[in-house]
């Protein structure tokens, strides 16, 4: 059980700063993670109160404010329509409803977890991290910084035009994810981001245009290509050869569904 | 015989206690009991088997609020089991309250007693313990004559010949057979030699074990505890504390689940300890993962089956040889695992010329496997039935026909069930309206839906028991109060299924009045009358028949008191239409009447206690059919329909006997397809929470249809057999069935997990 | 420690609460004994409350974040409960009961916000309410019925 001496409601970003850079601080997100934890936490820093639940919108981004619940952006039709859906189906199957009103965007995304849907489709669009010192970075950069004492304060995605699908396999519909997948067209190129491997994502691009013609054979050929840049574990959920596997099959469907291809 | 038109019977009425349930009202354990109970954590060991050597608790109980902290050297040193069984109790008396001998990750080393849980917690950490780490067993398979030992101790009793001896890791063993075996086998054209394995599975109750322990006022042990065996308890704990069972009151409020993990008295003995040594409350709530690391969960078994048959598929032979982990202790251990034989091989009594059923039950530094809904029967009925179905795909016959040609009917005798007659099978039929009801005609055919998606189906029949013969007691009391409703007294346990509402339809049947004029206590060791508890199937068949025992008996006392108001003699009274008339007048006394005069200036007691017990167990049967759409590339299994036919004589309440059928499948499709228990190198449970162990969510069972057909069983109360376990045994064979039609390959270990089915390619291809 | 102060029920009240008091032991000891914990991982749902109207994990959510916020637990919504809860007793659906106040709480949030789900969004909406008894069918069977009555006594 997590024990925490203080829990404080910080009235700026600098207040939460300067409180989390102390030993023993972690600022709490959705508290779902930290609670199953066994440890002892100081000062327990609440961004609650700094209007970091909003989903904001304009021509050029949507900017997801940390304290944002996978739920808000499950219902978000406009970040939805944008994504056709790909950011509802990546969140849909994360335990319930109930979890998904707490779990927050900041929490997923700061945590950077190996089974981490949310991580997995922000990679596959044009994202960045807002972090308090740090600015605005990409979100692909973040993804393999370590964890610091700085604060991810919102998430942006450029309304760059964009094709995306996403899929997962689960072995039980609410499950960790065994895989996941998300396949993507940004500016012509096809990206596709694999989480869950059970490592955190990675994103991989077709860098040497194998998709520059779309069909059958070169879908398949770019699939075995990200099965190949994949390194990919064993754990409780599938062994490394069924998360290769799968990483093919998955791939290949998204870029079929994606391009129309029966 | 037929059914008569009933007036409470058959009727889907409301569970009595259902407007509480489904409005949150405080009825369980944690919320009827006063604030102020100690609280009481466990210390458990990190190694699978090995010695305390040393253990400091003095840091530990200088922890402000720490009571008192209890090891091994403060228990008492006899052996009990925590099995909740009638005499003459099968399991061994393997146990310590604490054993300095600590024999599975998990076992408790000591109980610590707080005012509160923090401080509770905190001693914990501060008990100092070294070990003497020794090598485990963690494999069953070389359990049998190791010479490592997980009972070595001199002490070891096993108060009923069961075939076990703890110097060879054995609980139980024993072989039997009819015929002859191998010279039937010998002239078989076909020969099918499988082995099946089944795993740990928990049986995940929504409430976690839990038990409040206090002196009551006259300074005997009140014990509230969440359980399905309340005398059974008093027993255990009477044996472990070393006190008279007088000196103790057990009582169970409502039940947050059992499913059999509830007849072992897992959390019993700690709290009653230290209330015992403090004679203050306490209280013991076992954590999710207590519940899963240190349960008392389903026994992994493997079960080889070895089966004759002639080219057309008449099933000859039956050689069935199951090795059962009972894990560090042996609570049910001798008596689950003969159900995988019993109550499989008679399903093919129809043809069967010859069987035999060997078996043998080990120890292992494993956690302790008790009952759960099935108790063997089911592991036994996935392995002949997944074997009867590959026969059938192997002789391209239908395995629908293949049921027909060499199935038990009714009137049949059963040599595999101790030459019990099938006075009641409706087997046959349920089997051709399963058929129907599911299409199997149309479904059975595999149909491949495009993008690596097909679809086919698979069946399963099934059988249980519907009581321990010769064996269970199951008791009821009857009152008449004196505005005519009456109270019906039980001390078997209603754990959410809705026994206690099915008994009083039972009552309200007899006595011509509404069920809701009916009120039920149970159950209580002090104000319930005895009752074996509820597992084995059997409160239907077995209270149930004690209920119409004593109802009868209370229309008799009922007609007595009636003719003292009369002025006539009892021979003359009768009771019909809710009413004790007189015959050949039109006199009549009601109830109510009755109820008064019972209190006035009367030697007549207007209440009756029964007790029952049945020399036979008979089975209900089931056959269940499941559609599952397989995507061949993931290994995904959908679950489209579910669909079953029940025979369990008569259901007493529809509804609750189809919520316990559809309950008893989504379990099965857990086991079947998603949960599993597995074990690291050093003997640690990886699946200790929900988290990692993954029940069956409401997206993952498809539709579930469920239907009856009646028979009428005259030994039962009113035709009824039993419904609670049968119901959990035909999801594994089925599914498994309908993966092998869908992919080619027979799986023969559960769960069946999407990485199994994608990555196993069929034999020769 | 750490004042806080909620609207639990209808009522507003006024606590001090440990730093890491969760709010299912908050609530617990306010005698709202509906709220019941199945597991340690946030995966049973058996806690679920209403904060500010939308379903939350009960045993996830510490007491000092609901502060100013408006809990309501099944004991603050019997009535509105009541309309529907009988239809799942008369499928027997209740049996143990131990997740029902969770399973409840949570089919009135999703009846609050989509008065007539499809069988696909119930099952969706309450994919997160373990049920180790039922089986589920017969709660779904329960909604429909309460959904299909609705439905007649708005044409009658």
């Amino acid at each position: 059980m997590v024990t925490i001496d203080k829990y404080v409601r910080a009235k700026s970003l600098e207040e939460a700063y300067e409180l989390n850079v102390a030993k023993g601080s972690q600022i709490i997100g959705g508290m779902l993670w930290i609670k199953m934890g066994n440890n002892k936490i100081k000062t327990a820093i609440d961004l609650c109160d700094l209007g970091l639940d909003k989903i904001e919108e304009d021509d050029e981004q949507f900017s997801i404010g940390a304290m944002v619940s996978l739920r808000d952006i499950e219902l978000n039709e406009s970040l939805n329509r944008y994504t056709n859906n790909a950011i509802r189906n990546s969140v849909k199957d994360i335990v319930g409803v109930q979890f998904r009103n707490l779990a927050t965007v900041g929490g997923s995304i700061w945590g950077r977890f190996g089974f981490s849907d949310v991580l997995t489709v922000f990679l596959a669009l044009d994202s960045y991290v807002e972090l308090y010192k740090g600015g605005i970075i990409p979100l692909s950069e973040f993804a393999n910084m370590k964890r610091d004492k700085d604060i991810l304060v919102r998430i942006i995605v450029k309304k760059t035009p964009v094709k995306i699908t996403y899929s997962s396999m689960r072995n039980q519909r609410t499950d960790f994810p065994v895989i996941t997948c998300a396949t993507s067209v940004i500016d012509d190129t096809y990206r596709t981001v694999i989480g869950a491997r059970p490592n955190k994502a990675i994103l991989i691009t077709d860098e040497n245009r194998l998709l520059a013609d779309v069909n059958e054979s070169s879908v398949k050929a770019f699939s075995e290509y990200v099965a190949a840049s994949s390194p990919t574990g064993s754990n409780l959920r599938g062994s490394s050869e069924y998360r290769t596997h799968l990483i093919k099959v998955l791939t290949e469907r998204n870029i079929k569904e994606m391009e129309g291809i029966s | 015989m037929e059914h008569k038109n009933y007036n409470s019977i058959n009727k889907s009425v409301r569970k009595k206690d259902s407007m509480q349930l489904l409005l949150g009202k405080p009825v369980y354990v944690e919320d009827v009991v006063p604030n102020d109970a100690l609280v009481v954590k466990l210390l458990r060991s990190p190694h699978a088997n090995a010695i305390v050597s040393e253990i400091d608790t003095k840091i530990a109980k200088l922890v402000p609020g720490v009571v008192d902290v209890y090891t091994w050297e403060d228990v008492p040193n006899n052996r009990f089991t925590n099995a909740g069984q009638t005499y003459p109790e099968a399991s061994p008396y393997d146990r310590l309250i604490i054993d300095r001998h600590v024999r599975f990750v998990g076992d408790v080393v000591a109980i610590v007693a707080a005012e509160n849980e923090k401080a509770a917690e905190k001693a914990l950490k501060l008990i100092k313990v070294k070990y003497e780490i020794l090598d485990a067993i963690l494999d069953f398979h070389t359990a049998k004559d190791n010479e490592l030992l997980v009972h070595p101790e001199d002490n070891w009793v096993a108060p009923c010949e069961v075939g076990g001896n703890n110097r060879r890791n054995l609980v139980a063993s024993e072989r039997t057979s009819e015929g002859d075996v191998d010279a039937i086998m010998n002239d078989c054209d076909i020969v099918l030699d499988r082995t099946y394995h089944t795993k740990a599975y928990n049986q995940a109750m929504m409430e976690t074990f839990r038990t409040y322990t206090s002196m009551d006022r006259y300074g005997r042990l009140h014990v509230i505890s969440s359980t399905q065996i309340v005398f059974h308890v008093r027993r255990i704990l009477s044996h472990a504390l070393g006190i008279p069972k007088t000196m103790i009151r057990v009582e169970k409020p409502r039940i947050g689940g059992g499913f059999g993990a509830k007849q072992t008295a897992v959390s019993e003995v700690y709290p009653a300890f230290v209330t015992y040594k403090t004679g203050r409350p306490a209280m013991i709530i076992f954590s999710r993962e207590e519940s899963q690391i240190a349960g008392s969960p389903r026994h992994e078994m493997e079960v080889r089956v070895r089966l004759g048959a002639s080219r057309e598929g008449k099933i000859r032979v039956l050689d069935i040889y199951t090795l059962s982990n009972t894990g560090a202790y042996g609570e049910h251990g001798p008596t689950t695992v003969g159900l995988s034989g019993h109550k499989s091989i008679p399903m093919y009594t129809g043809s069967l010329e010859a069987f035999r059923f060997d078996y043998d039950v080990v120890y292992t530094n494993t956690m302790a496997a008790g009952a759960y809904r099935g108790y063997g029967a089911t592991q036994g009925i996935f392995a002949l039935e997944t074997t009867v179905n590959e026969l059938a795909e192997m002789i391209g016959m239908d395995p629908t026909e293949i049921r027909y040609k060499n199935m038990l009917k009714e009137g049949m005798i059963m040599p595999a069930y101790y030459n019990e007659l099938a006075s009641a099978c409706a087997l046959d039929r349920c089997l051709d309206h399963c058929k129907e009801m599911f299409k199997w005609d149309e479904k059975y055919p595999v149909r491949d839906m495009g993008n690596g998606k097909v679809r086919a189906a698979g069946m399963g029949m099934a059988m249980q028991g519907s009581c321990i013969s010769n064996l269970d007691v199951g008791s009821a009391t009857v009152k008449l109060t004196e505005d005519g409703s009456f109270m019906l007294l039980i001390g078997a346990a209603d754990m959410g299924t809705g026994c206690d509402t099915i008994l009083a339809q039972m009552v309200a049947e007899f006595m011509d009045c509404s069920v809701d004029d009916v009120s039920v206590f149970g159950a209580d060791t002090d104000a319930s009358p005895y009752d074996s508890g509820s597992y084995a199937s059997s409160t239907t068949y077995i209270t149930g028949k004690a209920v119409e025992k004593a109802c009868m008996e209370l229309k008799q006392k009922m007609c007595t008191i009636a003719a003292g108001l009369l002025n006539c003699t009892e021979e003359e009274m009768y009771f019909e239409d809710g009413k004790i008339k007189r015959i050949n007048t039109d006199e009549s006394v009601s109830l109510s009447e009755i109820g008064v005069k019972a209190q006035l200036n009367n030697p007549h007691i207007a209440e009756a206690s029964a007790s029952h017990s049945s020399p036979v167990s008979p089975p209900p049967f089931m056959v269940g059919m499941v559609e599952i759409e397989l995507d061949k590339l993931t290994g995904e299994v959908k679950i489209i329909d579910f669909m079953s036919v029940v025979d369990c004589g008569i259901p007493i309440n529809p509804a609750l006997a189809r919520i316990q059928a559809e309950g008893g499948i989504v379990q099965g499709i857990g086991h079947t397809l998603m949960e599993n228990v597995t074990y690291n190198a050093d003997g640690k449970l990886i699946e200790s929470s929900l988290m990692q162990y993954r029940l069956p969510t409401r997206l993952d069972m498809g539709n579930l249809k469920v239907e009856f057909e009646h028979s009428f069983e005259p030994t039962g109360p009113f035709g009824a057999k039993s419904i609670g376990e049968i119901v959990i045994n035909t999801p594994a064979p089925a599914i498994t069935h309908a993966i092998y039609r869908a992919t080619g390959v027979w799986h023969r270990e559960i769960p069946i997990t999407p990485e199994k089915i994608a990555m196993t390619k069929p034999e020769g291809k | 420690m750490i004042e806080i102060s909620l609207t639990l029920n209808g009522k507003k009240i006024t606590d001090t609460v440990s730093d890491d008091s969760l709010l299912i032991d908050f609530l617990r000891d306010h005698r709202c004994y509906s709220v019941k914990r199945g597991c340690e991982t946030s995966n049973c749902g058996l806690c679920t409350v209403l904060m500010d109207d939308m379903p939350v994990l009960s045993c996830s959510l510490l007491t000092a974040r609901a502060n100013g916020h408006t809990i309501y637990t099944l004991e603050g919504l019997t009535e509105e409960a009541s309309e529907f809860v009988g239809f799942i007793a008369d499928q027997g659906a209740d049996q143990c009961g131990f997740c029902n106040p969770g399973f409840v709480m949570n089919t009135i949030a999703l009846l609050r916000t989509n008065p007539d789900p499809t069988d696909d969004e119930i099952k969706s909406f309450l994919a997160g309410n373990l049920c180790r008894c039922s089986g589920y069918e017969g709660q779904l069977r329960g909604i429909r019925n309460f959904l299909n009555s609705r439905e007649k006594n708005k044409e009658a």
